[in-house]
């Protein structure tokens, strides 16, 4: 009898579901319905945010760009963790039974994160002029 | 408890942090041409400290720290003792190898060191959220390692297929989390039994645990989760195989022996046949997909897919004598195949010379003491008497047998002859006299390090196949400190 009634904490979620699907769904068939179809070149071309496309796909990026992609989601998420962290501060002490114990934690944290900067700093990888990183 | 008592239940992963942070702070201040065999050392020298630090924590009582999320008991110390042992070996393996051409050696050393932080954490977490961060610890470590030969494209395939796979998998047992976090209201391995009575939804822990099942098995390269394991340990840099197809799956296999033991004892009709299914698959395709290599790493991986195999076969005993068996065979079997990949990669160095099973031709020849070595493991492997294989054959089976699971131990043994063929193979090719000239020249001379590293590994085959007694004792301990629960409650008095 548990089991039975569990599946229907689901319902609004399944309604969720249902009614984003649905709309999805309707808006397209009604465009295709309801629109005029006018088929050019220009229409039927690749669309590129509105730019005319250039060259090929599968082009060649400089590695780069993936490396400060990565960094930068590694220091944001990093800087994230400090959020929650300072918003209880004040309240640590009572939670830890320790006065400093969760400044010290933070303090051990953003070591490991600066070791981590100092590395990536010293291997050139910030440079972004020179090609002192090997990449 | 207080914290400088909890942080001894973590010292051994602490120090082996605090090394790998120190390898990466000073490698990038190293000019290009300075040798980073040095921070090797110092690697190996934080992995001694480790082990002592394992040791110590057996003179401890058994119990938890942290809230209850870390637990080190016989158990947990065993399997820390072998993750480092294969994790030194390694290391000594690739000071060995490592030449002119051999890229970033310092980022591999931190790695080796940071994969068995992750690994350890594993084997004493009882948070399955803490099992998860070691295993994804562990895993990415192993990634980035297995691609580490850069500027080759068969390494570079490798790490690709051993991240997009091993990624899917983790997501199987983080949604299998999730799933027993719904049904049972914890993620503590030691709560879960108990909650598991009172769950609203059973079925979803039975799901969970598949899940789990999956992913796990993924990692111990189980059939039929093994696909990935022939591309991945083919290309990928011989001393990181040896250490990989170790290490993360002992520590795989160990949190798969908590989950299902401490956790789902209650569901073992469930997992126990799946577990059944998976050692015959594993045995099987393991070893028909090994008698059809050329290629020495390929045939090395399909073997250890076999051996997987085998391991499985202990998990189906359910009984404290399977658990123990589970714990030897995966120490004898680091020892041989750690042992193994010692050979192959000081004979085939970091630029992998020699590949095929035909480039071994008269290798016993041009350097007798790899000759040997290359057959001795090879005979353990095989699991002939007087070797650490055969012991750890011998008990896996007998306590498949206590448990009435002949079949599986027929089908067991009968890979096992199967087995015989491929070994031999390549011990007839090492102890065949060359055809051609160019395969006469003598190997580099064996390392300091090298010789070390075959000291550990031969004996530790050796004191297991003809001395098992302590280890026996050891794993046996083990086993019974699994299955005998906690000591003591975790410590929720500061938490409010």
């Amino acid at each position: 009898m548990h089991s039975q009634n569990y599946f229907w904490n689901y319902l609004p979620l399944m309604m969720q579901i249902i009614v984003a699907v649905g709309l999805g769904c309707s808006m397209v068939t009604m465009s295709w319905l309801i629109g005029r179809h006018r088929k050019s070149s220009v229409k039927l071309a690749a669309y590129e945010c509105g730019v005319p496309a250039e060259g090929d796909a599968r082009g060649r990026f400089s590695v780069r760009f993936y490396m400060v992609a990565m960094l930068f989601i590694l220091f944001d998420v990093e800087a994230v963790f400090m959020l929650p962290w300072a918003v209880i501060y004040r309240r640590l002490p009572a939670i830890t039974g320790s006065r400093m114990f969760g400044f010290w934690e933070m303090l051990v944290y953003l070591g490991f994160v600066l070791v981590g900067f100092f590395y990536i700093w010293k291997k050139g990888i910030l440079d972004w002029a020179q090609d002192k990183g090997d990449l | 408890m207080t914290a400088n008592f909890q942080l001894l239940r973590i010292l051994p992963e602490v120090i082996l942090t605090i090394a790998g942070v120190l390898i990466m702070l000073i490698e990038p201040l190293l000019g290009h041409s300075t040798s980073r065999k040095p921070l090797g050392w110092f690697a190996v020298l934080s992995v001694f400290a480790s082990l002592a630090a394992s040791f110590a924590q057996l003179g401890m009582a058994a119990g938890t720290a942290y809230y209850g999320v870390i637990q080190t008991d016989a158990f947990s110390v065993f399997f820390h003792v072998l993750i480092a042992l294969i994790v030194l070996v390694s290391l000594l393996v690739t000071i060995d190898t490592a030449n002119a051409n051999t890229e970033s050696l310092g980022e591999l050393f931190a790695l080796m060191v940071f994969g068995a932080v992750g690994m350890m954490l594993m084997t004493s977490a009882t948070e399955l959220l803490l099992v998860f961060i070691g295993l994804e610890i562990s895993s990415i470590s192993t990634y980035i390692m297995a691609g580490f030969r850069r500027k080759n494209v068969k390494s570079t395939e490798s790490s690709l297929k051993y991240f997009l796979l091993g990624s899917f998998a983790t997501a199987f047992f983080l949604y299998g989390i999730a799933l027993i976090f719904g049904a049972t209201g914890t993620t503590d391995i030691n709560a879960i039994a108990s909650q598991l009575g009172t769950s609203a939804v059973p079925m979803f822990a039975t799901i969970g645990l598949g899940m789990i099942l999956i992913g796990l098995g993924f990692k111990v390269s189980a059939a039929p989760f093994h696909v990935w394991t022939p591309d991945a340990y083919e290309g990928a840099p011989s001393p990181v195989v040896g250490l990989m197809s170790t290490a993360p799956k002992a520590a795989a296999f160990a949190v798969l022996l908590r989950i299902v033991y401490v956790a789902f004892p209650a569901l073992h009709a469930h997992w126990q046949p799946l577990l059944w299914l998976m050692a015959a698959f594993s045995m099987t395709i393991g070893n028909l997909g090994a008698l059809r290599q050329q290629n020495v790493k390929r045939m090395l991986a399909y073997s250890s897919i076999a051996h997987a195999g085998y391991l499985l076969v202990a998990f189906t005993a359910l009984s404290t004598d399977g658990i123990a068996a589970a714990s030897f065979y995966a120490m004898s079997y680091a020892a041989m195949n750690v042992g193994i990949f010692a050979v192959v990669s000081h004979a085939s160095g970091y630029d992998e010379r020699l590949s095929l099973i035909s480039d071994y031709r008269g290798l016993a020849y041009r350097s007798p003491l790899l000759g040997g070595a290359l057959g001795f493991f090879l005979i353990s492997l095989i699991g002939i008497p007087f070797t650490g294989g055969f012991f750890g054959k011998f008990y896996v089976f007998a306590s498949a047998l206590h448990s009435g699971m002949v079949w599986l131990t027929i089908i067991g043994l009968v890979n096992s002859g199967i087995a015989a063929f491929y070994y031999l193979r390549l011990l007839a090719s090492a102890y065949s006299k060359p055809t051609n000239n160019a395969l006469l020249d003598p190997m580099p001379r064996a390392s300091f390090a090298l010789l070390l590293a075959l000291v550990i590994t031969i004996s530790g085959t050796l004191i297991l196949g003809i001395v098992p007694g302590q280890i026996l004792a050891m794993s046996h301990n083990a086993a019974v400190s699994l299955t005998s629960g906690i000591a003591n409650p975790a410590p929720s008095a500061t938490h409010q």
